[in-house]
């Protein structure tokens, strides 16, 4: 019995490989596009132009507001009805990358807002710009705030990704799904399953403490 | 030289500053003194735009800028202003995550262009200058208040500006820290660099500054040359701050 369940979890390695591939795929896609699209509404919820700000916070009320299955399920199954069909990766990676964006947009923007004022006023003492003081002086310190709360972020993608499954992208769960419904090794199946993102997040999070300890590192010198 | 004519601030309808007019010739040390609340930080950082005036016009060496117009057709003007105007702050707003010598070429590197090697020999000079030699590498964190204090007149003298305000340079730091600090400062004037100074620090007033400017109440009640000014103040407001001033001093 064991040694079946084995053999089937060895059988199906190459699937399943494929499949994390694709959920690797997703984490890293929607981390990065989450980011720059994060970072942009970051800069609108602080920038005094006030209809940018409230564009800003109506993104981040819909987007947190809402499950994240359900916007899938709007940009997949919905958009075509409006006329933009998508496959199911991009469909998916827009989707995660949209809903990524929300909370990073919300991280950046209280880690920025966490730097003290004296900072600016310092860059701009010496004549910097806005966006020089920004670039040179409040992002690297407010990197350094950001940075747990963005690797959790980003741990939840991966685990996230798994909802994918649902608009047919063949990534980890959805390939474990057509495995089991083929051999009836649920249990099994599912619990390598659950092994391979744990070992995936696992990866991430010594990832984050590396980068963490680096970043960091200036408190320990001398 | 600089030249302020006018200068006015209110903060939520309170008067701060009341039409303030002065000029500060080349080399002179001018310190601004005054009862807190007086105006005269606000008075200081208005002259390098860190805080809005509502009205004055300000002129730094060939830089003007004219407060009775929106100021956001002057963003350019203002940064040129700024760098003609370097700003000790009183909690030294050190970057944090660079380094003594970082922090020093930072204005130069990024701002004015200054090849990179250039700018960390002018550094190491300017660290050297205010007794930091050896320090280039280590972050503030590591420095003592005065050390740090130190790194940020460092880091104003590298824009080489007209003038060097100090916003009360001192009242952060432990008493045992002040003297050093006091010290750069000396030697700066010594060398008749134009600079502007708030302070709490009278006897550093009277010996250095060549001339004392008495704020109250979002104007100058009185001002001369300072030893003079210590010695016999005119006005009966200057004469009340300084008995008050220099009674709890001496009875400390």
């Amino acid at each position: 019995m064991i040694a079946e369940s084995l053999q089937l979890v060895v059988d199906s390695t190459p699937f399943l490989l494929k499949g994390a591939g694709y959920t690797v795929l997703l984490s890293v896609g929607g981390m990065f596009f989450g980011l720059v699209l994060g970072f942009a509404l970051a800069l609108m919820r602080l920038s005094k132009i006030l209809p940018l700000d409230w564009l800003a916070r109506i993104y981040v009320s819909f987007f947190r507001g809402t499950p994240l299955l359900v916007q899938l399920f709007v940009i997949y199954f919905g958009m075509p009805q409006i006329g933009i069909e998508l496959d199911p990766i991009p469909a998916s990676l827009i989707g995660l990358s949209l809903n990524m964006a929300a909370y990073i947009c919300e991280i950046l923007r209280a880690a920025i807002s966490s730097i003290d004022r004296g900072q600016w006023e310092a860059a701009a003492s010496i004549g910097m710009t806005r966006t020089q003081a920004m670039r040179r002086a409040i992002l690297p310190q407010a990197l350094r705030t950001a940075l747990p709360p963005l690797g959790n972020s980003f741990i939840s993608l991966v685990k996230d990704t798994a909802l994918a499954a649902t608009i047919q992208v063949p990534e980890l769960f959805r390939q474990a799904q057509l495995i089991t419904a083929r051999t009836f090794e649920v249990f099994t199946m599912y619990l390598a399953v659950a092994v391979i993102y744990w070992i995936l997040c696992s990866i991430l999070a010594h990832f984050q403490n590396r980068m963490e300890a680096r970043v960091n590192q200036h408190d320990q010198e001398h | 030289m600089i030249v302020v004519k006018g200068l006015s601030k209110q903060f939520k309808g309170q008067t701060v500053l009341n039409g303030i007019d002065l000029t500060v010739q080349p080399g002179e040390v001018v310190a601004i003194i005054g009862p807190s609340g007086s105006g005269k930080t606000t008075f200081l950082r208005c002259l390098n735009l860190l805080e809005t005036p509502d009205a004055g016009q300000i002129q730094i060496g060939a830089i003007s800028i004219d407060a009775n117009r929106p100021l956001g057709g002057q963003q350019s003007a203002i940064r040129r202003l700024r760098q003609q105007a370097g700003f000790v702050f009183q909690n030294f707003n050190l970057f944090p995550h660079r380094t003594a010598l970082e922090n020093v070429i930072e204005g130069p590197v990024i701002v004015k262009k200054t090849p990179r090697d250039q700018a960390v020999a002018l550094g190491r000079k300017l660290l050297a200058k205010v007794g930091l030699a050896g320090k280039e590498d280590a972050y503030p964190r590591r420095l003592s208040g005065g050390q740090q204090q130190r790194v940020a007149i460092a880091r104003a003298l590298a824009m080489e500006p007209e003038v060097i305000l100090f916003d009360e340079p001192t009242s952060a730091l432990d008493p045992e820290l002040v003297g050093e600090v006091l010290a750069t400062i000396r030697g700066l004037a010594e060398e008749k660099r134009t600079m502007i100074i708030v302070t709490h620090e009278m006897s550093f007033a009277r010996d250095v500054a060549n001339r004392v400017i008495f704020f109250d109440k979002g104007v100058i009640v009185e001002q001369g040359e300072a030893k003079a000014l210590f010695a016999a103040p005119k006005e009966e407001r200057t004469r009340q701050f300084l008995r008050k001033f220099l009674g709890t001093a001496a009875s400390e």
